[in-house]
């Protein structure tokens, strides 16, 4: 994030992780280029910039976003938890621990974001049976296709989650 | 070898890594003083750039550059001995005015922000003068040029035994059955950052093969190989689309090249941009003909195949593998022709080959099993291919007979319900096809190195795109020498590692796990010598070298072992080897032993349900049982194998990229209007099994390759599944509600 | 994106004021605005986030009527208690739209004013489009039409409006409350988005600088429900969408009403059938002949004739999806 004229910029400031960032910025920066450019937290990845594939999927304000359709400029105040922010002192969050225990990734580019996804889709309570939590999953896509292990893990996760 | 380690489901070593966020794919680099390059296309399919306006471009503050034909260096003249692939096509765009396809890249806008880079591209004005541009699906059907490229891979027209013409046969079928155009659509854009350091290059890329990019771009900027250095830390997802070498990786060194030391360049493609600027699978038109004798048993098969490719250049689609491979006929007659128009070239998609052969010959056997009034398990079993048709040559293994009975079995095909069967609004349907997948060895190397502190770290250079690797090759030397895989570290991804044979072809597994193999049994052989005891009387358990004296010398003392610590303090350092996996003849890539045929084998089953009132079609369950050689982790080739379903499922049921044809471009370029399997789609039943088996011929492994052969078959086996559901036959793809609706 | 100025407003009155300038824009949950943005379809200098003015995130119920907030999230309005039991179409209306994090941004005085999913005017590479370029002409009138208009199309545009909660909303006879420099208007849900016959290049008859500030839903609809068609099973926009809203006596209809999406350029009204429909019972071949009449001025594009069979079918399943639910 480099020379924007002054009148394009604005100031926001959002608690990523835990930590109070405040910063003046160029208006256009969306919240995923903001994590990715400009706070190094790699971990929502840009599939398509569009809404369209799940990829960047973090929380704002505890609920699941897609970071690709958010301006930071529009957050402002908000608390953003990233794939990052998940593990605790090197634990890794159950969740975390599901989706490697089911084999409920590939490649794992979407995998950060089919995990914040599915933290979410915990904390919603739809994950009643695996209906309800393919459909509340579907908006990260998987092209190498670990569905029913993503399926697995998070209601695996998911008693764990809620004992 | 130790059972405990190879064949059983390791969890995934760089599992942590992945789900943290840790695993660093190529766009997650952004060395100090990174330029973003945005590369702006051609909006138009056909003509030559008379001049391209960058004024209100360069007028963005924070734009470094705006560059077009001229600006780069012109390749070295040593691009043109590297081969097409795996460069993946000789036509480089912003070499000179010639506008071959919508979206191809016409200038390259470099700026500090990515917001600026992007704004300024959206301003520069290419001034092209259009000229006319053939559809590829209208074009004349014609013979592919063998002069250089993808149609010599393969013969392009085979005749085994005498022609017969299957309409003399008393039993006989022929239709069309087509496919369109699709994209390969990894969730990864494809991404490649670029930095000069003196007269090094540096690029972190996200690919298939990092050796081909550094050959290639060796060759392209006319530098030594060691000049290169290309890493890969993690792909994701490429599934062909990262295999060969694309113009967007020469264009970021060459850009890098011009803005000088310092200044890396990120050139990440955008959604869209995946549409034009890498390959695809091209739309084919299948005309299979079958004719047999009334006991179902094949006298003839005909498959000629046609699919689309570039004005640039033929690329071929070799669907026809298929039909030259599968089923024991006397007469087999294919031929393979293209269609060439302005569209940007197309490339191998998983599963390249047999994917759309057994879509086409999977339907058509379907077919035939109805008009001869036969089960199509048994009509497949009749026509059990003992020796591959083709050649007579034997099979290095083959255990599609006990495929078949096992899926049959576990799917219950003998006693599913009756086509048609209601339930609520569904038609309830059932349909097999054969999954078969040829196979490409390539070489390899592999180096293992054990450490004073016994630690072993293992060094090769193969690309993670997800199938494995980064557990399973540290599983092959575990298995040797007594450890857990997790003890072993791996290193990979980078091009200054030993060679690795590319990740495509479903060719990892059989060429690096054998030089991994031979790695290890060599590293054994060494900590043998440094005890002083015979090679061939050693294993390994449990971090300690053990002789098995007891075998060999009845009287002599029981069962030694010692600590590799103890045996790298008696040494005094480190021990390092090399293995390899070499083919016969010193080649670069084959087929298989030449004394054989090598091809892997399966059975799909699926359950469909279709709702004619609306037009819908959905997946309740797949069985798919597979005779690949040995599995080396049950758990990742499992995964494999459920991703390659749902890959034929997207294909069946959903995914088309449409070319607009009064325009002359891909008409929907993103994730909203070519539609991708979601969660919602899959059902948890998808059964998975693979026949025990060990490939002695294959390799020294006993593996092959699983990663395409997950995604053959599926497409047939929907079709044949509806059309046992509600007596449509549906012969062009995706099966989508305008194929099902019922009219009226 | 061109550089734009963000200001955050604090009131409606602010809100509108600044929204009239000239070249200024709204931005609510963003999930179009953004996308408007990279696509080039706008280029505002002035982007004014609606999001800050307090007030406008609230449901309330005032007698019969509820009252959503503009800036309610689409999650939040399905899953309020007097959404759920008043009007289970809306709620699963919500359901079947986007995903789940989509949901958690976009806003349901925001979803309805969403742009047509036309892929010749959502083209990154622009095509000749009314609604892109006015006077640039309509590619897809003779191009690709498999999820264009059967209804309402013009030469000029043949796209559709693929909101589902502005189809069930349409259905539900909700009305969009506005406020303008001018003074403020309330539109009816089904007028709200822009048959091309009315105005090709726009998508809905919002002003510069109109700010819709209330949705109001009357009465209750129990027995209502939402079907939407689609190749994919989720997290796909519909080939074609049905919101009925029934009033049933026994098991004869004594009011229908009967929205299609993704069949025109706005919810569309299935007006005749409706009528025709009262004393019937669903599922009648008085009611099969309800459903015929109101797609009497159905008119098929080259190549979406199979829309019109679809959207027939699935009218009579959500009937029937409505009455059994």
């Amino acid at each position: 994030m480099n020379e924007v004229s002054p009148g394009h910029t604005v100031r926001t400031a959002v608690i990523v992780n835990g930590e109070q960032v405040d910063l003046d910025h160029d208006a256009r920066v969306t919240l995923l280029d903001f994590l990715r450019e400009n706070q190094g937290l790699t971990g929502a990845k840009k599939g398509c910039n569009r809404g369209e594939c799940g990829s960047c999927t973090v929380l704002v304000g505890g609920r699941r976003a897609n970071a690709c359709m958010v301006l930071l400029a529009g957050i402002d105040g908000a608390e953003v938890t990233t794939v990052e922010g998940l593990t605790v002192d090197g634990e890794l969050h159950p969740m975390q621990r599901a989706f490697v225990d089911h084999d409920a990734f590939q490649c794992g580019f979407c995998t950060p974001g089919q995990i914040m996804s599915a933290v979410a889709c915990v904390a919603e309570g739809h994950v009643g049976d695996d209906g309800e939590i393919r459909e509340w999953m579907s908006g990260n896509i998987c092209r190498c296709s670990a569905y029913p292990q993503i399926t697995a893990a998070v209601a695996t996760a998911a008693k764990e989650m809620r004992s | 070898m130790n059972v405990t380690t190879m064949g059983t489901g390791v969890r995934r070593l760089d599992g942590p890594a992945k789900v943290t966020g840790a695993a660093m794919f190529a766009a997650d680099h952004r060395p100090t003083g990174t330029l973003h390059a945005v590369l702006v296309g051609s909006p138009v399919p056909a003509g030559s750039l008379t001049h391209l306006d960058t004024t209100a471009a360069l007028a963005v503050p924070g734009v470094v550059a705006v560059l077009g034909p001229g600006d780069l260096p012109r390749p070295d003249p040593r691009l043109d001995e590297v081969s097409v692939p795996p460069l993946a096509t000789r036509f480089l765009p912003l070499q000179d005015d010639r506008i071959c396809y919508h979206g191809q890249a016409v200038a390259v806008v470099l700026a500090g922000s990515l917001q600026d880079a992007e704004h300024a591209a959206t301003l520069v004005r290419p001034h092209i003068a259009p000229a006319p541009f053939v559809v590829p699906a209208d074009a004349p059907v014609r013979d592919a040029t063998t002069a250089e490229g993808y149609a010599q891979l393969m013969p392009l027209t085979e005749q085994v035994g005498e022609p017969i013409d299957p309409r003399e046969a008393p039993v006989h079928v022929a239709a069309t059955y087509a496919q369109p155009d699709r994209h390969n659509n990894p969730m990864e854009p494809s991404a490649i950052v670029a930095e000069w350091d003196g007269d090094t290059l540096t690029v972190t890329d996200s690919v298939q093969h990092v050796y081909a990019v550094r050959d290639t771009l060796a060759a392209a900027l006319g530098l030594d190989q060691e000049k290169v250095l290309v890493r890969s830390p993690h792909t994701g997802g490429g599934f062909g689309a990262k295999a060969f070498v694309w113009p967007h990786e020469i264009i970021a060194a060459q850009v890098a090249w011009v803005m000088g030391p310092g200044r890396p360049v990120k050139l990440v493609l955008t959604r869209a941009q995946m549409y034009a600027m890498v390959g695809y699978q091209p739309a084919m038109w299948h005309d299979v003909a079958l004719g047999a004798a009334g006991n179902g048993s094949l006298i003839t098969v005909r498959h000629d195949a046609v699919n689309t490719t570039a004005v640039t250049e033929d690329y071929v689609e070799f669907a026809t593998a298929t039909a030259l491979s599968l089923y024991a006929s006397p007469s087999i007659s294919t031929s393979q022709r293209v269609r060439r128009g302005h569209v940007n070239l197309p490339t191998f998609m998983r599963s390249p080959l047999d994917g759309p052969g057994t879509w086409a010959l999977g339907s058509a056997i379907d077919e035939l099993a109805h008009a001869a009034g036969i089960d199509p398990l048994d009509l497949r079993l009749i026509n059990h291919a003992d020796t591959e048709p083709a050649t007579g040559k034997p099979w290095t293994s083959k255990k599609l007979v006990q495929a078949y009975g096992e899926a049959a079995r576990r799917f219950g095909w003998r006693t599913r319900p009756i086509g048609g069967t209601v339930d609520g609004q569904w038609r309830i349907g059932c349909g097999m096809a054969d999954a078969t997948q040829g196979q490409f060895r390539f070489p390899s190397q592999a180096r293992l190195v054990m450490d004073r502190t016994a630690t072993v770290t293992l060094e090769v250079g193969f690309t993670d795109i997800g199938q494995g690797p980064g557990t399973v090759f540290p599983q092959v030397a575990a298995s040797v020498l007594g450890l857990r895989p997790e003890q072993i570290r791996v290193k990979y991804g980078d091009a200054r590692l030993p060679f690795a044979g590319p990740t495509y072809g479903s060719g990892t597994t059989i060429g690096v796990g054998a030089a991994v193999l031979d790695a290890a049994q060599r590293l054994r052989g060494e900590l043998a010598r440094i005890a002083g005891w015979p090679a061939d009387e050693v294993s390994c358990a449990d971090g300690r070298l053990r002789r098995d004296g007891s075998q060999r010398v009845p009287f002599s003392r029981t069962d030694e072992d010692i600590p590799f610590t103890a045996l790298m303090a008696l040494h005094g350092g480190e021990v390092a080897v090399e293995g390899s996996f070499a083919l016969p003849g010193g080649v670069p890539a084959d087929a298989g032993p030449a004394e054989y045929a090598t091809r892997t084998f399966g059975a799909v089953f699926v359950e469909v349900a279709v709702d004619p009132e609306l037009g819908l079609l959905r997946l309740r369950r797949a069985t798919g049982v597979y005779s690949a050689g040995r599995i080396v982790n049950e758990r990742t080739a499992r995964s494999q194998m459920i991703g390659g379903i749902v890959w034929g499922w997207g294909m069946a049921a959903l995914e088309a990229s449409t070319f607009e044809p009064a325009l002359g471009r891909w008409h929907s370029q993103n994730l909203a209007g070519v539609a991708l399997p979601v969660n919602a789609d899959i059902p948890a039943a998808i059964d998975i099994a693979f026949i025990d088996e060990f490939d002695e011929h294959a390799g020294p492994l006993g593996a092959k390759g699983i990663g395409e052969l997950s995604a053959t078959g599926t497409a047939a086996a929907v079709a044949n599944a509806v059309y046992d559901a509600i007596g449509v036959r549906v012969r062009d793809l995706p099966i989508t509600p305008q194929r099902l609706l019922r009219r009226g | 994106m061109i550089p734009f100025t963000y200001e955050r407003v604090g009131t409606v009155a602010e809100a509108v004021e600044h929204s009239t300038a000239p070249g200024s824009m709204l931005i609510a949950g963003g999930t179009e605005v953004v996308n408007w943005l990279r696509l080039g379809v706008h280029g505002p200098a002035t982007l004014v986030d609606l999001k800050t003015v307090p007030g406008l995130a609230d449901i309330s119920l005032v007698g019969e009527t509820v009252h959503i907030g503009p800036l309610v999230r689409l999650a939040d309005v399905a899953a309020h208690p007097w959404v759920a039991q008043r009007f289970p179409v809306l709620r699963e209306s919500i359901h079947l739209a986007a995903s789940a994090q989509l949901r958690n941004l976009a806003t349901i005085g925001g979803n309805p004013l969403q742009y047509t999913r036309c892929p010749y005017f959502r083209a990154e590479a622009e095509t000749p489009c009314t609604k892109r370029r006015p006077g640039s002409g309509c590619a897809a009138r003779h191009g690709i039409t498999d999820n264009q208009a059967i209804f309402g199309w013009t030469d000029d545009c043949v796209a559709v409006q693929p909101s589902d909660p502005g189809t069930a909303l349409a259905a539900l006879d909700a009305v969009y409350v506005t406020r303008h420099a001018d003074g403020g208007r309330r539109i009816a849900a089904r007028e709200l988005n822009t048959l091309p016959s009315q105005d090709a290049v726009a998508h809905n008859m919002l002003r510069p600088g109109e700010v819709i500030t209330d949705i109001e839903i009357t009465g209750t609809a129990p027995t209502s429900t939402y079907l939407k068609v689609r190749p994919r099973a989720s997290y796909e926009f519909a080939t074609v969408a049905v919101a009925v809203a029934l009033e049933v006596d026994g098991d004869l209809v004594r009011r229908a009403r009967i929205a299609l999406g993704s069949v025109a350029m706005r919810p569309w009204r299935l007006d005749a059938t409706e009528r025709l429909l009262v004393g019937h019972r669903i599922g009648s071949a008085a009611a099969q002949r309800a459903i015929e009449a109101g797609f009497a001025d159905a008119k098929p594009l080259p190549g979406n004739e199979y829309k019109i069979t679809l959207a027939r079918n699935a009218v009579a399943r959500a009937l029937r999806q409505a009455v059994t639910a």
